[in-house]
């Protein structure tokens, strides 16, 4: 009952932290004590107490991305004692809780690291590549207006419950922070996935995973040499089994290319 | 000024048809000649960007996210509403209309929710088509369950993550349009001003999060999808960044903003835990369907619950007050969400709230559980019980949830007409930005409805009527009138960096907070909310005098970012007081002590207030100036609201 316990423990954390001006200037870690820490505090929530801390002593803040605090949105990014989003499976950094620790630990937080991720500044990197990927052919290319009666288009729940499990993917990096190849397989193979199994996407699920895997090989992410580190750590449990989906697409759509070169 | 709705004449089953043949058309041809803005990509945003570019138009849109997808409409759980009737249960477009309507407190105008019904069915096949994955039937068909308001099964959802999917899919279609290169896409880029040219919305300048680069874009028109304004109060269910400033500088620049103090609370979110918290999660109103609302009978229970002494388990079922299901039992505990928010108020008030705070509710699933077994309620809510037992440390399948109110949507927006335009030509907004479909109270899953609804169907008609009598000759950004909001923007930036105070921004913003949550909450009086409008002044007097923002523009300064939105939330704490003030009647989410019925619902006054408060800016330190759009009610009869 810890939420409901007022006299939960405080907690006295070393927090060392991965700082860097901008892109172009070198970074390196940063130790900070941080001082009567609530279990029940998120970890956003414990840098925030540390960022107000900062500012009061005129120092620069600790920038790190986070938007929705709910697990959903993906923006938040921090590598965590060596994990992605920290020790805690299918939680994301914003839904991790301090009482995940103990009194008197030292906590490593760095961004992601991977050459397709660059750093901005701090903690938070730049995770356009992701954006440009699903620009290539994450999508079916339909208009707003002239589509059928949503009933005219029925699919087994057994389908329709797979392809929600691949789209639930938060496109937060974790998967790519994860590898030590930097591959975004997992990332790529959630959405092409998902419109391959459905009817609606089977249209143009060709030139979806040829374009889509040639966007990804441009950004500069890494080979997949199946370790699953990617699922392992996924905060929302996309299963590897879509990699295996995506490279059977791809083989498929090569041996019958009518697409790309 | 007088405020014209343009509504079209006609009988209400027929305005938007007639309109749509009406609309003047910009030719296939011509419309690569027009520059659209779009600012926001949440679901209304990106709807209306991914359409406009499918059209034809120049568009760019803009988020302070690093990507379109994280806006927070990803975040909506339950569901999306469309008068499909696939359930055979009695539904039709009068239906949700007619609900929409009552739901919101009459306070909303018939023809924009009768449409917004109209239209709630194509959402729903374009979003199919799309390949959104909603939840189905073993029959392979789409499945739907009930929402708050309704006596009909007609919201449609993707388990607990239905906002997830449906932006997704609005993302896929900007993503095209991206692709195509039909629209530019400026993520991390935040709105700080409206540029007006000859009394047209003709740009906006921006200000680039990583660099900090000030930058002005002209367009034709320009269109805010820049959501709700929750974040005024400091905890909410919003995301961290969540902001009124596109809006509000829109407001500064004229654009009126209307019945501001119509604020939603939802009733079931996770409760306060300590003075760290930064946000506040909510648990979807979907869950009233399985989940039973209860305290104890007795204050004496509610203090041993309350200190730990007992456990929910340990009241027996004659000691449990289930108030919802007690004093409503049409629609027990679904009904809609200002009803049960001041319910559990209510009940807490008078000491029978639980939790170490005694301010939270339970809200049980056992008979849930023991009637359709643990594996059922887990594949209905799983990710949603998973959540509940991350930030609590409480597993909600074997000990009822605790919940408590917290702000979640605001009704009040920038004011539209008809075809969602502001007073000021060629500047639109959509979504939850805007005030006009809502009235005083959203029913559950009908936000998704309402932004899809703006960005799909209704505003790519509208727009093209605006265009179509305007030349395409293009503003460009030398204009004295960019340079001018230029330099606006550079003022406020430079003012910010320069006091170099004591207090943090969040240190005032919790300060604001902590006023409008206490003053011009789930509650208002005149007294209260008359010593809310001197404690914002006061403490706005003492934010441009001591705050502290360290850094530099030309850097990613996240004290900076944050600095110019509490600034403006600052000025809007004040107008949604002053609304809350003037409204002397209770409807819907607005609540004032003084109108309420002897069984303590709210009481409206339709004689004097059947009408939208659309307020002016009037400049800095100014009474804001008051305009009244009357609410003409054909179709439906104005009763007061019953849910019993």
């Amino acid at each position: 009952m810890a939420g409901n316990n007022p006299n939960a423990k405080l907690m006295n954390l070393t927090l060392k932290v991965w700082r860097q001006k901008n892109m172009n200037t070198p970074g390196q870690l940063v130790t900070y004590p941080v001082k009567n820490i609530s279990p029940d505090m998120s970890f956003l929530e414990m840098l925030d107490v540390v960022n107000e801390e900062l500012l009061v002593k005129n120092e620069d803040p600790i920038a790190f991305d986070h938007d929705c605090r709910e697990g959903i949105c993906g923006m938040c990014s921090l590598f965590i004692n060596g994990r992605a989003h920290g020790p805690e499976r299918g939680t994301t950094t914003c839904q991790l809780h301090m009482r995940s620790f103990r009194d008197g630990d030292t906590i490593t937080i760095e961004p992601w690291r991977a050459a397709a991720f660059p750093v901005y500044k701090d903690l938070i990197v730049d995770r356009a590549a992701f954006d440009r990927i699903q620009q290539a052919g994450g999508y079916v290319s339909v208009n707003t207006g002239g589509v059928p009666d949503a009933n005219e288009i029925p699919i087994p729940k057994t389908i329709a419950d797979k392809a929600f499990d691949a789209a639930t993917c938060i496109g937060c990096g974790a998967c790519v922070a994860a590898c030590k190849n930097a591959s975004a397989m997992l990332f790529v193979s959630a959405k092409v996935s998902q419109l391959a199994m459905l009817p609606q996407g089977k249209v143009e699920r060709k030139t979806r995973v040829e374009n889509m895997v040639a966007q990804m090989d441009i950004e500069g992410f890494g080979a997949c040499s199946n370790t699953g580190a990617c699922a392992a750590e996924c905060p929302v449990g996309i299963s590897l089994e879509n990699i295996a989906f995506m490279n059977r697409e791809y083989l498929t759509a090569k041996a019958t290319s009518e697409n790309v070169a | 000024m007088i405020l014209d709705s343009k509504i079209p004449e006609g009988p209400l089953a027929e305005k938007w048809e007639k309109h749509k043949f009406n609309v003047k058309l910009v030719n296939p041809a011509n419309k690569r000649k027009y520059d659209i803005i779009v600012v926001g990509t949440g679901l209304a945003g990106a709807s209306a960007a991914a359409t406009f570019g499918e059209l034809g138009y120049n568009v760019k849109a803009f988020c302070y996210q690093d990507s379109p997808r994280r806006a927070h409409s990803i975040a909506a759980q339950g569901g999306i509403n469309a008068a499909k009737n696939y359930q055979n249960d009695g539904d039709s477009v009068f239906r949700l209309f007619y609900d929409t309507i009552k739901g919101g407190d009459y306070r909303a105008r018939e023809a924009n929710v009768y449409r917004l019904a109209q239209v709630s069915v194509n959402i729903i096949d374009q979003c199919v088509a799309q390949g959104v994955p909603f939840a189905r039937e073993y029959g392979g068909l789409l499945a739907n369950r009930s929402f708050g308001g309704a006596q009909v099964s007609r919201t449609f959802y993707a388990r607990g993550q239905t906002g997830q999917q449906l932006l997704l899919g609005a993302y896929s279609a900007l993503n095209r349009q991206i692709a195509y290169g039909k629209v530019k896409m400026y993520p991390r880029t935040e709105m700080l001003d409206l540029v007006m040219v000859d009394g047209k919305a003709r740009g906006i300048v921006t200000r680039n999060l990583i660099t900090g680069k000030v930058e002005s874009h002209s367009a034709h028109a320009v269109v805010l999808a820049t959501g709700g304004y929750g974040n005024v109060f400091f905890l909410s269910t919003n995301a961290m960044g969540s902001n009124t400033t596109a809006a509000w500088r829109a407001h500064r620049r004229g654009a009126l903003f209307a019945n501001p103090c119509y604020t939603q609370i939802h009733p079931t979110c996770i409760p306060v835990s300590g003075s760290h918290q930064s946000k506040l999660t909510l648990m979807s109103e979907s869950l009233r369907n399985d989940g039973r609302v209860w305290v104890p009978k007795t204050i004496e229970l509610a203090k041993k619950l309350q200190t730990g002494e007992l456990r929910a388990s340990d009241i027996a079922e004659a000691d449990r007050d289930y108030y919802l299901e007690r004093k409503y039992p049409a629609f027990g505990n679904l009904v809609p969400r200002d009803v049960a928010s001041r319910n559990a108020k209510l009940v807490c008030d008078e000491g029978r709230g639980v939790g170490a705070s005694g301010l939270a509710v339970y809200l049980d699933f056992a008979d849930a559980i023991k009637r359709e077994g643990l594996n059922a309620i887990s594949a209905k809510y799983g990710n949603l019980f998973d959540m509940y037992a991350k930030i609590t440390d409480e597993n909600p399948y074997e000990s009822p949830m605790r919940i408590y109110p917290a702000v979640h949507y605001t009704m009040g927006g920038l004011w539209v007409d008809y075809n969602l335009m502001t007073n000021l030509p060629g500047l639109y907004a959509t979504g939850e930005c805007n005030f006009s479909d809502h009235g005083a109270n959203r029913l559950g899953a009908s936000a998704l409805m309402q932004g899809l609804a703006d960005g799909y169907f209704v505003i790519p008609y509208t727009i093209g009527d605006y265009l179509a009598q305007m030349p395409s000759d293009k503003v460009s950004t030398d204009h004295p009138a960019f340079k001018e909001a230029e330099q606006n923007v550079q003022a406020i930036t430079n003012k910010l960096l320069s006091i170099n105070g004591t207090r943090t921004v969040d240190d005032f913003h919790k300060a604001l907070g902590q006023i409008m949550w206490d003053y011009c909450g789930m509650a208002r009086n005149a007294e209260g909310l008359k010593f809310a409008k001197q404690e914002i002044r006061k403490l706005r007097a003492e934010f441009w005098r001591d705050v502290k923002v360290i850094g530099v523009n030309e850097e990613l300064n996240m004290t900076l970012e944050k600095a110019h939105r509490v600034a403006d939330f600052l000025e809007l704490g004040e107008l949604m007081v002053d609304d809350a003030l003037n409204r002397n009647e209770s409807c819907g989410g607005h609540f004032r002590e003084e109108s309420q019925t002897p069984e303590n619902e709210a009481l409206r006054d339709d004689e004097n207030y059947a009408y939208v408060a659309a307020w002016e800016y009037a400049g800095e330190g100014n009474e804001p100036i008051l305009h009244k759009e009357e609410l003409k009610f054909e179709n439906v009869k104005l009763t007061q609201r019953s849910y019993k």
